[in-house]
């Protein structure tokens, strides 16, 4: 670690109070941004994932939000009255960590000899196999509860304090969405923590030389098999933690929210701020999160005055600046906004 | 009624699209070594145009033979088609080429992405009906029934596979394609315009994808912007299931996957009947005299078995059935 100057440290120390104060400023504007706050935080959080997966070790993997599904569905069965269970918080998220990593090594055995191209089609047909499953799962025996989804399903809670309801702290009311963005906030926390010690471990190192060359790293004595597994797997837990809270954030899951576009966004927010860096990923995550957002706010009523009726929906724009993100960043900044070092130098490579 | 024979003939019938389809990602991949996500979308937009031509004749009252309606709706799709197919690869894919693998993966998905919506911003989220103009006559065959539309699916489709080859393997363009699919390189050296073979493969898919398009559509009776999803993803299974790269495995893949598919939709729900079973039929007795099946998986999971196949050849066969080189990781 190298050491901060005392500026850097004030700088730093700047920022956390701005992370600390934001619900309570975003809740004057309303309470509907806090929950844009904590949905973007849960983004960053599979687009983190995600990074692994294709920033690091260079496998396209784009069903990426059946992860987030199984982590889901894992809470959404444990802790609602669908089968009448309500396990605690700390049996849940791990274990749907657990489940989520699991599917990723299932997933990613049988492609672990081909290409990329094959893989990116294989995970696409596993997202929908995922979906399918959530939405037939009702019959004969009903586990899911199909196209319904569940409901009703027990939030976040220590102890006493339930992070739905709300509460007041030293005289400052703290709303249920206000609470959830500080446990997401010190998850989040962990997570960057732990994914820039992988950047420069041993694992992440293999990853990157798997990336950039899968022959040499073999040749180097890299267990690709293994090490391609463990990227999965590991990508695929943070997608499983991400649902848990999603589903106990929300009450209410179905299997609406984890179509095939719901990865294409985690795999945009990665794209465009830069495979492989952890920082840009986030910047990444946190921009696609937003913008759409404010467009949402400004351009709808924008078409309302200009046209006086409503042309082009805000989902509609919101899935086309991703496509064009896509594009574009391929074609101009290949190597994303924030792009990692080393991974710049390779995507310019041979681009005469 | 026979349900083996008719499923074979429904087999068949969603087998040959399939095949057409599939044709069009093995072309692009056999020549770039490229998976062209955005195809499947072509295919879609191909039927969204038929449709609207088709259903706009028809709204002018002029008294056309249904035929010729179909006719005019097909040959409106394939221009279009063709012309998405070329910008796909001179905005999307050309100028990547020599980028790594990464990279045009990424912007086919994009593309695909920008193209569905733009379809949903056109046509709306509400699928179009093909309108009845159409009475489509069955015929009886040995127990089963085969429709006019079914016939006619299946024979355009032999002519398709038939003129493609034909023009892959006895006209000088073909070579060329060939030259091309063997080594960009040598090829270039041998006087041919890589980039014109390219951009060709791309187009001819598309506009083989555009009578896809309009045989799916008028088969199942509707269009929608993410129908161009299933089908897509089901077709680039049959290209790997016949061997990616390969023209023959292409249409090979693509009426097998269609067997596998219709026969896995008849017979599923009576394989995976509990109450058939020893085990589950006495565990299960209760609900089993009540409701007579407990069936674990219906046709409801149609859509699996592609994907089951796709898995299936990776693990086993990755070059596919026809296919000679192994897909190892380049």
């Amino acid at each position: 670690m190298k050491h901060k100057s005392p500026a850097q440290w004030f700088g730093l120390a700047l920022v956390a109070l701005a992370l600390l104060a934001l619900p309570l400023v975003l809740t004057q504007v309303g309470t509907a941004w806090v929950r844009i706050a904590n949905l973007a935080i849960l983004f960053v959080f599979l687009s983190l994932g995600l990074n692994i997966v294709v920033g690091m070790a260079g496998l396209l993997d784009l069903g990426y939000i059946a992860f987030y599904a199984v982590g889901a569905y894992t809470w959404a069965l444990l802790a609602s009255p669908h089968f009448n269970l309500h396990l605690p918080f700390w049996v849940i998220l791990p274990l749907g960590a657990l489940c989520a990593g699991l599917a990723g090594a299932v997933l990613g055995a049988p492609t672990l000899r081909l290409r990329g191209d094959y893989l990116a089609i294989v995970t696409l047909g596993f997202g929908e196999i995922v979906r399918i499953l959530m939405n037939n799962l009702s019959a004969p025996f009903n586990v899911t509860n199909g196209p319904k989804g569940i409901t009703r399903i027990d939030g976040f809670s220590v102890g006493n304090i339930n992070f739905s309801a709300s509460d007041s702290l030293f005289g400052i009311a703290f709303t249920g969405p206000a609470k959830y963005y500080y446990v997401l906030l010190f998850l989040l926390l962990f997570v960057i923590v732990v994914n820039l010690r992988l950047q420069k471990s041993r694992i992440g190192r293999a990853w990157v030389a798997i990336r950039e060359d899968e022959t040499a790293a073999k040749a180097a004595g890299i267990d690709t098999r293994n090490v391609k597994l463990l990227a999965f797997a590991m990508g695929a837990s943070f997608g499983g933690v991400a649902g848990g809270m999603f589903a106990a954030m929300q009450g209410f899951i179905s299997p609406e929210s984890f179509a095939l576009h719901e990865s294409i966004m985690v795999l945009s927010m990665v794209v465009l701020g830069g495979m492989g860096n952890v920082w840009g990923v986030i910047a990444g995550a946190l921009l696609l999160s937003f913008v759409p957002e404010f467009l949402r706010y400004t351009v709808e009523p924008a078409q309302k005055a200009l046209f006086g009726r409503l042309l082009v929906e805000p989902e509609v724009l919101r899935m086309l600046i991703f496509g064009i993100a896509l594009v574009l960043t391929m074609r101009f900044r290949p190597a994303g906004l924030w792009p990692e070092s080393r991974h710049k130098r390779e995507m310019n490579e041979g681009r005469a | 009624m026979d349900i083996f024979l008719q499923q074979i003939i429904n087999g068949l019938t969603t087998g040959s699209v399939y095949a057409i389809v599939a044709l069009g990602y093995t072309m692009v991949y056999g020549v770039i070594q490229l998976i062209n996500f955005a195809h499947g979308e072509v295919v879609m937009i191909g039927a969204m145009v038929a449709f609207t031509v088709i259903t706009a004749l028809v709204g002018a009252g002029l008294p056309l033979p249904p035929i010729v309606l179909v006719l005019a709706g097909v040959l409106a799709a394939i221009p279009v088609c063709m012309a998405i197919g070329y910008l796909l690869e001179r905005a999307a894919y050309r100028p990547l080429r020599h980028a790594p693998r990464l990279a045009p993966l990424i912007t086919a998905i994009g593309m695909s992405i920008i193209l569905q919506h733009l379809a949903l911003l056109v046509w709306g989220r509400d699928p179009l009906a093909f309108p009845q103009i159409i009475d489509n006559p069955s015929f009886a065959l040995g127990g089963a029934a085969i429709s006019a539309v079914q016939i006619a699916i299946i024979l355009l489709s032999v002519t398709m596979m038939a003129g493609l080859t034909w023009f892959v393997y006895r006209t000088r363009f073909g070579i060329a394609i060939r030259a091309t699919a063997e080594d960009v390189r040598v090829a270039a050296l041998m006087g041919i315009d890589a980039n014109r073979v390219i951009a060709a493969t791309f187009t001819i898919g598309a506009a083989m994808g555009a009578v896809a398009g309009v045989m799916y559509g008028t088969y199942y009776g509707i269009a929608h912007y993410t129908m161009g999803f299933t089908l897509g993803l089901k077709a680039f299974s049959a290209a790997v299931l016949g061997g990616i790269g390969n023209l023959a495995g292409a249409m090979l893949g693509g009426i097998l996957l269609g067997l596998v598919e219709a026969l896995g939709a008849g017979y599923i729900g009576d394989l995976t009947d509990l109450c058939q079973w020893p085990l589950f039929g006495d565990l299960l007795a209760e609900r089993c005299a009540a409701d007579g099946h407990v069936v674990l998986f219906g046709s409801n999971y149609q859509d699996v078995f592609a994907f089951l196949v796709l898995i299936a050849v990776l693990v086993f066969r990755p070059s596919g059935l026809l296919g000679e080189r192994v897909a190892e990781r380049a």
